[in-house]
């Protein structure tokens, strides 16, 4: 399953090559011309037609990490975190450290050695540490260095259903649909670029320069959101819920959607029976907010995948809401052949 | 030496079936098979008792006398984790805990609910984004944490039920200088000091009998290991449990070093001359060995084994163990397959007279 193979693998802010690497041979067979650029975003496009549309879908390949900051006489490991990170769901997690994925565990005092007081504290990241196993430093050393990369070592599975659970959903989701949508688009008439952006989660630093480069006259971008669907939330909070649909973007903290393209998913997705709603949430921001800053603006819209717990070591979303989310892809991009361009 | 190798593999190889098996106290079934089939290759007879104590019985190879005297070795098979209090409307699942579990260790940590079937589940709370200000400061209290099964509420009620038990879910993992990390290495590392022990013992002869039982409801107030010796009556009690290792922010005074071999308890809970026996023999064979205060009797096996009966002789060997409690417990391979040695050693030393001066003070 594909998205397995992409969530399982490991691609941490600005080391996306596992996940780059499963998703060119993916493109390999569907595309025209695949390409990289400086920042490492991988860039496909469907064949050239002269004169017509250019239309930008983007997902990012990267995820939330840690990195090692230091190591100590006795062996453990020091770390930052890599993009936002909750630090309380950090403790009592199994993770895996550098390009050989050498494995290690985020322990905690146990309770047993704890003073009632500490029970109420919560355990900064600056106060926690990956053990290895090590000895001490030299032998750390030997198996990992300052500067590695971390992710949480979690397996993709399958649940009741239609959902499944696993790491790094946002944005392998959204890479997921957009390889599917890629597949079924191969022969438009329109420009179709899909853009696979690096280091979203340090700042959605990759889409922007791929938009420039593209000059898209359109841009689409793919995303995992958080939904708040959980007991203890008042339901006028849920930003988003899980298995009622994708997630069309209204607003965010990064950008507004441009409204045309706004109204377009939604006539579509109503016309073809796709089950949508409306991504309640005005914190966080996404590839978005740059690509429609680029150049002289590009119009830009934003739909989502919502997922349970993101940003931690395991996630939890619905199959549906994926496959509707491709449907609403390919149909949107599908009416700019028929329709042309949503305008404001 | 070559030999020796491969079979230590084995005993990783079983620590990590046992760790990655669920048996939360009262309900420890699925290890129960895993527990009962290693124990079974290097005993005479395997029994389960009506608490799920597993039982197994190795003879004496060189009988003096009519009845062999006995040793039990007790390890708990049983392990900390979580029971079903309600379950909620779209199917989420409240909980409580069984035995010590810190909630700070539980947001995002993936379980098993042992419902009809299992099912994995991922520990949630509120996201951070409809937090208020200042909420992210904030322990998440446990009874803000719910499971998310993915299933509806009505399919939730169909498999599950108030009552089930959960394990947490860890794959075991095997780090660098022969340390591993998973679940439940307390106390499924002691049960692996038994079979490492076991498998010596059938290269050596012996004049006692051995009852190696892996005991259940340990994290519940030690009460499988109270019902097992009143069983066995045995005449020497060993149990074979983890204690903290040294780790960053806790002061070695409450620890003791991890690869640095058993840690060899003294205290009230300790026959002294039991003691005394471990040390020396130690010392003798050149197994690697600590000392461990325990100036208070409490919270392992022993401490159940010595008050049964007319009482038993009771020692404590333990394994150096880091983050005792949490899902990513690490120990050492060498600490379990020394402490399996020194156990046999001991074993293939005693006789009859040794057992009846342990009554001579």
């Amino acid at each position: 399953m594909l998205l397995k193979r992409l969530s399982e693998a490991f691609a941490v802010s600005s080391r996306e090559d596992e996940v780059r690497e499963i998703l060119r041979q993916e493109l390999k067979e569907v595309t025209n011309e695949i390409r990289t650029d400086v920042l490492g975003n991988l860039i496909a496009n469907n064949k050239f037609n002269e004169g017509m549309p250019k239309v930008m879908l983007c997902a990012h390949m990267d995820e939330i990490g840690l990195m090692v900051t230091y190591i100590e006489d006795n062996g453990v490991l020091r770390f930052e975190s890599v993009g936002s990170i909750d630090q309380r769901v950090l403790v009592s997690k199994a993770v895996r450290i550098g390009k050989n994925k050498v494995p290690g565990v985020i322990g905690a005092k146990a309770i047993h050695l704890q003073e009632p007081d500490e029970r109420k504290k919560i355990l900064k990241i600056r106060d926690l540490y990956i053990d290895v196993g090590a000895k001490d430093k030299k032998s750390a050393e030997k198996i990992v260095n300052i500067g590695d990369y971390v992710t949480f070592d979690t397996h993709f599975q399958e649940l009741p259903g239609d959902h499944v659970k696993g790491k790094a959903f946002d944005d392998r989701i959204g890479c997921l649909i957009l390889v599917e949508a890629m597949k079924r688009l191969r022969d438009s008439d329109l420009n179709i670029y899909a853009v696979f952006s690096t280091q979203e989660e340090v700042g959605t630093r990759g889409a922007g320069v791929a938009a420039y480069a593209i000059d898209p006259d359109l841009a689409l971008v793919i995303e995992a959101t958080t939904a708040s669907d959980v007991p203890s939330v008042d339901k006028a909070l849920y930003s988003t819920a899980v298995g009622k649909g994708p997630a069309i973007t209204v607003m965010d903290r990064s950008f507004i959607a441009h409204q045309g393209i706004r109204e377009r998913l939604e006539s579509v997705a109503t016309e073809h029976g796709i089950p949508y709603q409306l991504r309640q949430l005005l914190g966080g921001g996404t590839d978005a907010g740059k690509i429609h800053l680029t150049r002289e603006g590009i119009p830009s819209g934003g739909i989502s995948v919502p997922c349970r717990y993101i940003h931690s070591p395991v996630s939890i979303a619905s199959m549906d809401d994926v496959n509707n989310a491709v449907e609403l892809v390919v149909r949107f991009v599908e009416s700019i052949e028929q329709k042309g361009l949503p305008r404001i | 030496m070559e030999l020796r190798r491969r079979d230590f593999m084995d005993f990783k190889e079983v620590l990590k079936h046992l760790s990655e098996a669920g048996g939360v106290s009262g309900q420890e079934g699925p290890v129960r098979y895993i527990a009962s089939d290693a124990l079974g290759k290097y005993a005479d007879d395997v029994r389960v008792d009506t608490f799920g104590n597993i039982v197994a019985l190795k003879r004496a190879t060189i009988q003096r006398t009519n009845e062999s005297p006995r040793v039990m070795l007790a390890a708990h098979y049983d392990e900390i984790g979580l029971i079903v209090t309600k379950i909620e409307e779209r199917g989420f699942l409240r909980f409580s805990t069984v035995g010590g579990v810190d909630p700070r260790t539980l947001p995002g940590q993936e379980v098993v609910v042992q419902g009809r079937e299992p099912f994995v589940g991922i520990i949630g709370a509120k996201p951070p984004h409809v937090q208020s200000p200042g909420e992210s400061k904030n322990v998440i209290k446990l009874e803000e944490l719910f499971i998310d099964i993915g299933l509806s509420e009505d399919e939730a009620k169909k498999f599950i039920k108030v009552g089930d038990l959960v394990n947490f879910k860890r794959d075991f993992v095997e780090l660098s200088d022969n340390m591993v990390a998973g679940k439940s290495m307390d106390d499924r590392a002691g049960l692996v000091v038994i079979l490492k022990a076991l498998k010596e013992l059938s290269m050596l002869n012996h004049q006692v009998d051995v009852y190696a039982v892996a005991t259940v409801q340990e994290e519940v107030g030690v009460r499988g290991a109270t019902v097992s010796t009143y069983g066995i009556t045995p005449d020497i009690g060993i149990a074979i449990d983890v204690t903290h290792g040294h780790m960053e922010g806790v002061s070695k005074r409450d620890t003791v070093q991890m690869g640095g071999g058993s840690a060899i308890s003294i205290g009230p809970h300790v026959h002294p001359k039991l003691f005394q026996s471990f040390v020396d023999i130690s010392r003798e064979v050149n197994i690697p060995y600590q000392i461990e205060a325990s100036p208070t009797p409490a919270g392992t096996d022993a401490f159940a084994i010595q008050i049964t009966r007319e009482g038993v002789a009771s020692a404590l060997i333990s394994i150096p163990l880091r983050y005792m409690h949490t899902s990513v417990e690490v120990a050492s391979m060498d600490d379990i397959k020394e402490a399996g040695r020194l156990i046999a050693a001991f074993i293939a030393r005693i006789d009859q007279q040794y057992v009846e001066e342990l009554k001579c003070f």
